[in-house]
């Protein structure tokens, strides 16, 4: 799960993270008010959505005067902000922070993972901080300073100091970029954190060390225990059909092309996907139905899958081991009754009671396509594509989330 | 011949009580030589009752106590599965094999870490894994059993039913697998590709293995370089994921390319650079390794 930069900065206050003084803002009116209230003269007003080189996409701006916040705020809120993370369709932007502005001496990189090689939490920080971290990282490596952390000591002393002077931290700051690395630590295990990220770092005129941005993820398997994590999940960031995906306890993601599929497992599912590319068309997205996929959840991944409107041929493709075949095989008939399916379905099932599950699909007098193999149900759902009449254009598209209004949506949470 | 598990295992299953352990239990049972090696199960407030015949103890080490229990299966759900794990490996058993999915990853980070503090010789399969079969012999875990035929082929994988699609092509082509062995999808697990592969070098039983792997990390390449050097025996792979975006995670919480690292593209490069005949496509992986059999 993702949030928000200026959720982030709420819980890195909270573990004693320095970060700018700001205040998060869903109007332009309310951006202008936070501006005086935080006083100075310098102002950064910052887009807030999950993805990532926002700067570069024009949603950050330094502001002078209110003027110029009002200005820059009215700018922001509510366009479509398109970053290398959002894809072309870029994001809406619903939500802004407000920040003080820091007297910027230097930028530093720091960052949060758990390494799967160590098994450990490592702390990645380099001298370049700012925007293009992901490029030092793959130009000039050893800019990039790492520490795998023992987890029953946390960040040492020793470590943080070390870390904070290779990365160019002026000695009389040291203490203080050690007390933020720890306190870094301590918010990333203690809310188990997948990701934390702060780029830039910076050090000030004064000498103060502080975050001026925040990228945090959690593991999803550790929400049930941070019920004030999930409170902060917005689900305007995330894609309506994998929010609905999830209530079916069905993993989907929404991809490019025309191939729907639902595939049991996620290994066998990335497999199906790869085996669609290699006879030449294109997934419309990875669905894992997971283990038990009874009549329902098949009715909901076909919903899912039909309400992309890219979709023109759907794939199932079921290895069942222990589901048995007839089980699935009415499922998916029942399914393509009840959706009204109109586009080819092509079936590949494997495993217990096979000939059986076939009969089943056969005798539906669906035109249900089965396949052999993989291999054999890509080329027929390829083929399928292909083949299609064009049909007249549907009347009307989907109504995306970003059709709404910007206006303050209340906070919701899953389930 | 096999890896990890043969007839003479002794099961003891954690989480024995729950609809996932006795359905499991109970299939696993009933394969093969099962009947004797399912020995016990655990559950620490149904001491003295037993499931289908199966006594249940309060804890691991009572069970191994009881019944000469070696192995342990663990279908405990996710918010205690850590402590599961840790139980079976403070009674000092041989081998620990988690089916578990969804365990927080700092759950296993620490267990992780005070396995390799305290040098326990108890090894991990899993979490978030199929389990281990060595066909003809004894089931642990979820996968089917029937699609399976006693050979002389190793399977390790990070994938559930991509593993079964690789075994039903093996033994659709006549060719039968001395063990499979599901490794999990979590970024932070037991046993890993370079370790089972090490296994499978070592036993006079397998002839070749098939390797599948998945997009994120870089547990492959670890293991092809180590194949590179010391492999005596053909390997064939397969890499999952190719036609995944970066930072967008595919089901397992480990498969995830980040930073541009992780690749299929890239992991089969190295594979296929350290000798490794590999398919890019998931429908041949039984066929590709049915070329390489002498």
């Amino acid at each position: 799960m993702k949030i928000h930069e200026y959720q982030g900065k709420e819980l890195f206050r909270k573990y004693g993270v320095a970060t700018p003084r700001g205040v998060p803002c869903f109007s332009v009116d309310e951006a202008v008010k936070a501006a005086r209230q935080l006083g100075g003269s310098v102002w950064v007003v910052k887009a807030q959505i999950h993805a990532g080189g926002r700067g570069k996409g024009g949603g950050v701006k330094v502001a002078k005067s209110l003027e110029e916040v009002r200005k820059f705020a009215s700018k922001i809120l509510g366009m479509k902000l398109v970053t290398h993370q959002t894809g072309p369709e870029g994001q809406e932007v619903r939500r802004l922070l407000v920040e003080e502005g820091a007297d910027i001496r230097k930028e530093l990189y720091v960052g949060m993972v758990v390494d799967r090689g160590t098994q450990r939490v490592c702390l990645m920080a380099s001298s370049e901080g700012g925007m293009d971290i992901e490029e030092v990282a793959a130009k000039t490596p050893h800019k990039i300073r790492k520490v795998f952390i023992d987890p029953a000591t946390g960040l040492t002393d020793g470590e943080a100091e070390a870390i904070s002077r290779q990365i160019g931290v002026p000695e009389p700051s040291v203490g203080e970029a050690r007390v933020l690395l720890q306190a870094l630590y301590r918010c990333f295990w203690d809310t188990d954190a997948s990701l934390a990220e702060i780029n830039p770092l910076i050090y000030t005129g004064e000498g103060k060390v502080l975050a001026l941005d925040s990228k945090m993820n959690f593991d999803d398997n550790a929400l049930f225990r941070h019920a004030d994590i999930v409170a902060m999940r917005d689900l305007d960031e995330e894609d309506p059909l994998e929010i609905e995906a999830s209530k079916h306890d069905l993993s989907y993601i929404s991809l490019d092309g025309e191939i729907g599929c639902m595939v049991n497992g996620a290994g066998l599912a990335m497999a199906t996907m790869d085996t669609i590319k290699l006879f030449g068309g294109e997934p419309a997205n990875f669905l894992d139905v997971g283990g038990g996929a009874t009549a329902e959840k098949v009715t909901a991944a076909f919903k899912i899958m039909l309400s992309n409107r890219k979709v023109k041929a759907i794939l199932v493709n079921i290895f069942g081991g222990i589901m048995k075949c007839d089980t699935i095989a009415e499922g998916v008939v029942a399914a393509a009754r009840e959706v009204h399916l109109s586009v080819p379905l092509v079936v590949r099932m494997k495993g217990t009671n096979e000939e059986l599950g076939r009969k089943i699909l056969k005798d539906s007098g669906l035109p249900i396509i089965s396949a052999d193999n993989m291999a054999d149900a890509a080329k027929k759902v390829v083929a399928a594509v292909k083949n299609r009449k064009p049909k007249k254009l549907r009347k009307k598209p989907v109504k995306k989330k970003s059709a709404k209004k910007p206006t303050k949506k209340a906070k919701r949470t899953k389930k | 011949m096999s890896i990890l598990i043969n007839k003479d295992s002794r099961v003891v299953t954690q989480g024995i009580t729950g609809k996932t352990g006795q359905f499991h239990t109970r299939t696993s049972r009933d394969y093969a030589k099962g009947r004797a090696c399912y020995v016990a199960g655990v559950n620490p407030n149904k001491a003295g009752e037993n499931f289908e015949g199966i006594p249940i103890f309060g804890s691991v080490a009572d069970a191994k106590q009881r019944t000469g229990a070696n192995v342990s299966v663990i279908y405990v759900p996710p918010p205690f599965a850590a402590a599961a794990i840790w139980e079976a490996i403070e009674a000092d058993l041989d081998l620990v094999i988690c089916i578990t999915e969804g365990i927080p990853v700092r759950d296993m980070i620490e267990v992780r870490d005070r396995m390799r503090k305290q040098n326990r010789r108890t090894l991990l399969v899993g979490p978030n894994c199929p389990g281990v079969i060595t066909p003809g012999e004894l089931k642990i875990g979820i996968m089917p059993g029937h699609i399976h035929k006693k050979g002389r082929v190793g399977v390790v994988s990070r994938s559930g039913t991509l593993t079964y699609e690789a075994v039903g092509q093996l033994s659709e082509l006549g060719i039968g697998q001395s063990s499979a062995v599901g490794i999990g999808g979590d970024p932070v697990n037991g046993l890993k590709h370079i370790d089972v592969m090490k296994m499978f070098n070592d036993d006079p039983g397998t002839d070749a293995v098939v390797m599948i792997g998945e997009i994120g990390g870089s547990d492959e390449e670890t293991a092809a370089e180590w194949i590179k050097h010391n492999m005596n025996k053909p390997v064939v792979g397969f890499i999952a994921g190719a036609t995944a975006p970066p930072g967008k995670r595919m089901g397992h919480a480990g498969a995830i390319i980040s930073g541009g690292k992780g690749t299929a593209q890239e992991k089969l490069a190295v594979m296929e650079a350290c000798g490794i005949k590999v398919t890019r496509n998931p429908a041949e992986m039984g066929k590709t390794l049915k070329s390489v059999l002498k």
